[in-house]
């Protein structure tokens, strides 16, 4: 069968393509219900998005990226059998994750004392659900890293950076459709 | 049978097809009283019926699962069932649970007794005592198929289906929980009905189902065991938030109606990957196994809960749809083509599969058993085609145009008088097939011209395996 040679050609583990295409699904579908309810009440969603912290998502999207090269970077040097280098790379982007989180925690914190929670309008419900399933990712993400530091196989890496790219890839989509499209 | 404690499913089986056999006379019975409301109205009330009709199914389901944990843990761990013993033990206990529930609800003994009393929360009303059976039924057959488990081979297909049955186990204690809080007893109900049917359940299916595709395909184990991979992680990255779809309109906070439409709109992916996977390796295997009732029952299995659990699901599961069509006639088409072609068609598969195996009865007779597949596939089909026209028009009757319950109830009629009929055609079905599994002795069937063409010419084709 001519698909099950293609499977055989993809990189890394398949189930971790399983993940990551669910995982797209999953916020392609939360981000295309966003702008749809968005289209019920265009003046509505502006002005909640007005109450965003922009710097702080935009600071936020730089360490991801950043974090993210550290983890292909962790491969290449692994693959060379340079295992100091690509434990630290590993580590660094874990830092970099953990930096993400307590931006985000400071941006959520700012949102709390405002008093905007889930229901304070429909905006603020996918800002939410969208941002902090991905935080959670991110949570994750950074747990994965360190393992994969620690048993430091090379596929291992490979499926830690695989994982970790995705939530990069998500983040990229999420930032200019929830805190910048006007 | 290559291992003697296989025998054991036979017994298991055997309760399940009789509570089978019930479960659709029930059935029929409900589909009259839906066309002549007052039939046994002070004798055998209609919420009575419905509670043996769905729980009778529930229970013969499970028991064809417990068989069939029994009679494929054996050849894949490669040793024989811990102890025979508690298995009989586990299905005593799980019978006279079950006889329980029957006579406290037929005569409502005990009423309101915190021990004895039925419980009324809709699949999980049994009286507290028969809970408790459950739990220690469940218990000895962990331990009997784990220790099983643990000192023999351990296969893909055995995981998982372990990992199924804990989770079934695990989630039922839920049933001991009933808040106060009509919101959060509905929250926690859905822990069991949910997680089990949309969750484990589909563990427990992949499993099988891959232990029958190995067996009737004769496909590398390596490549099944890469589906079955797949189509669990599938499986449970979208049923378990997809139990979000049941927290529309219970008073759960509103960002479930998203959580839920989206994930649950998923759950279609492991249905469409189980019915890729049957016919994908039907394709490619080159056995041609004796046992075409099994292969029909399978593909059959995989086909009809594509469209009943996959498709029928995720007809009415956005929220935005679920508003309108909430409990009308919609969910019962849906209800029904789901556990048919999921779960039915898998046990009646597996039992397809192993009863000629267990009663050392091979070659056996096929053809029977294949009618009544197409006519409890055909009459279920029909079922779910009228209840899904009948409740396109009760939605917008009721729903929409905001006519009375009732009245609407008498528009629909003629479809009720439909879905009997369907209802007769699926019971001639299930007692054919039950006869066909036990009945007949003989039934040699020989290669036709163009399997035996194919016998003769093609030498990587094989026959017949034993």
């Amino acid at each position: 069968m001519s698909d099950a040679s293609l499977i055989d050609e993809l990189p890394g583990e398949l189930l971790m393509w399983v993940l990551i295409v669910s995982e797209l699904l999953v916020f392609g579908a939360g981000l295309v219900a966003f702008m749809g309810v968005r289209l019920t009440d265009p003046a509505g969603f502006a002005e909640a998005q007005s109450y965003l912290y922009r710097t702080g998502a935009a600071l936020n999207t730089a360490v991801l990226v950043s974090s993210g090269f550290l983890a292909a970077q962790a491969l290449q040097w692994r693959r060379a059998a340079n295992r100091q280098a690509a434990r630290l790379a590993l580590v660094g982007a874990a830092a970099l994750g953990v930096v993400f989180l307590i931006i985000k925690g400071v941006e959520y914190a700012g949102k709390a004392a405002q008093g905007i929670n889930f229901e304070t309008h429909p905006f603020f419900m996918f800002y939410y659900l969208l941002t902090g399933f991905h935080a959670a990712h991110v949570v994750a993400g950074v747990g994965i890293l360190l393992l994969v530091a620690w048993r430091d196989d090379p596929r291992n890496i490979e499926a830690g950076a695989q994982f970790w790219h995705m939530v990069d890839l998500v983040w990229v989509m999420l930032f200019p459709v929830v805190y910048l499209l006007g | 049978m290559k291992y003697q404690s296989q025998r054991i499913a036979l017994a298991y089986f055997a309760v399940a097809m009789a509570l089978f056999a019930v479960q659709v006379l029930g059935g029929l019975l409900a589909g009259w009283i839906y066309v002549a409301p007052n039939t046994l109205s002070e004798l055998l009330p209609f919420n009575v019926v419905r509670m043996l009709h769905t729980n009778a199914l529930i229970v013969w389901l499970i028991t064809g699962f417990f068989g069939a944990a029994y009679f494929l843990i054996p050849e894949e761990a490669e040793r024989e069932i811990h102890s025979e013993k508690i298995a009989y033990l586990q299905l005593a206990i799980l019978v006279i649970g079950t006889l329980g529930v029957v006579v406290t609800y037929t005569f409502n003994l005990f009423e309101g007794h915190w021990l004895l009393g039925k419980e009324g929360r809709e699949f999980i009303e049994q009286p507290k005592w028969v809970k408790a059976g459950i739990v220690v039924a469940a218990l000895l057959f962990l331990y009997n198929v784990t220790m099983t488990v643990l000192q023999g081979k351990k296969t893909a297909i055995t995981n998982i289906l372990l990992l199924g049955l804990w989770g079934l186990a695990l989630l039922f204690l839920f049933s001991f929980y009933n808040p106060e809080n009509l919101a959060l007893d509905k929250m926690f109900w859905w822990y069991i009905v949910h997680l089990w049917v949309e969750g484990v359940w589909e563990l427990i299916m992949a499993s099988i189902l891959a232990y029958l595709m190995l067996k009737l395909t004769g496909v590398d184990r390596e490549i099944v065991e890469k589906w079955l991979y797949v189509i669990v992680a599938a499986a449970l990255f979208s049923g378990i938030l997809g139990t979000g779809h049941h927290y529309y309109w219970i008073g759960t906070p509103g960002y479930w109606q998203w959580i839920g439409s989206i994930f649950s709109s998923l759950e279609v992916v492991p249905f469409f990957a189980m019915m890729a996977f049957a016919f994908v390796m039907v394709w490619k295997g080159r056995r041609d196994h004796p046992n075409k009732a099994a292969l029909l029952w399978s593909l059959g299995c995989a086909t009809l809960a594509f469209f009943g659990a996959g498709v029928w699901g995720f007809l009415h599961t956005l929220h935005g749809v679920n508003y309108y069509t909430h409990g009308t006639q919609i969910t019962a088409a849906h209800g029904h083509l789901a556990f048919f072609g999921a779960y039915v068609a898998l046990n009646l598969a597996i039992f397809s599969y192993a009863m000629p195996i267990l009663k050392n009865r091979d070659p056996y007779n096929q053809v029977l058993n294949m009618a009544s597949f197409w006519l409890m596939a055909g009459g279920m089909t029909f079922m779910t085609f009228v209840l899904t026209f009948a409740g396109t028009i009760q939605t917008h009757l009721q729903r929409v145009l905001g006519d009375y319950y009732m009245d609407v109830q008498d528009q629909l009629a003629i479809f009720y008088w439909m879905r009997f009929g369907s209802g007769l055609v699926f019971v001639i079905g299930a007692l054919l097939f039950i006869y066909a599994i036990w009945m007949p002795r003989k039934e040699v069937v020989e290669p036709g011209p163009v399997e035996q063409d194919r016998l003769d010419k093609d030498p990587d084709h094989v026959a017949a395996e034993g």
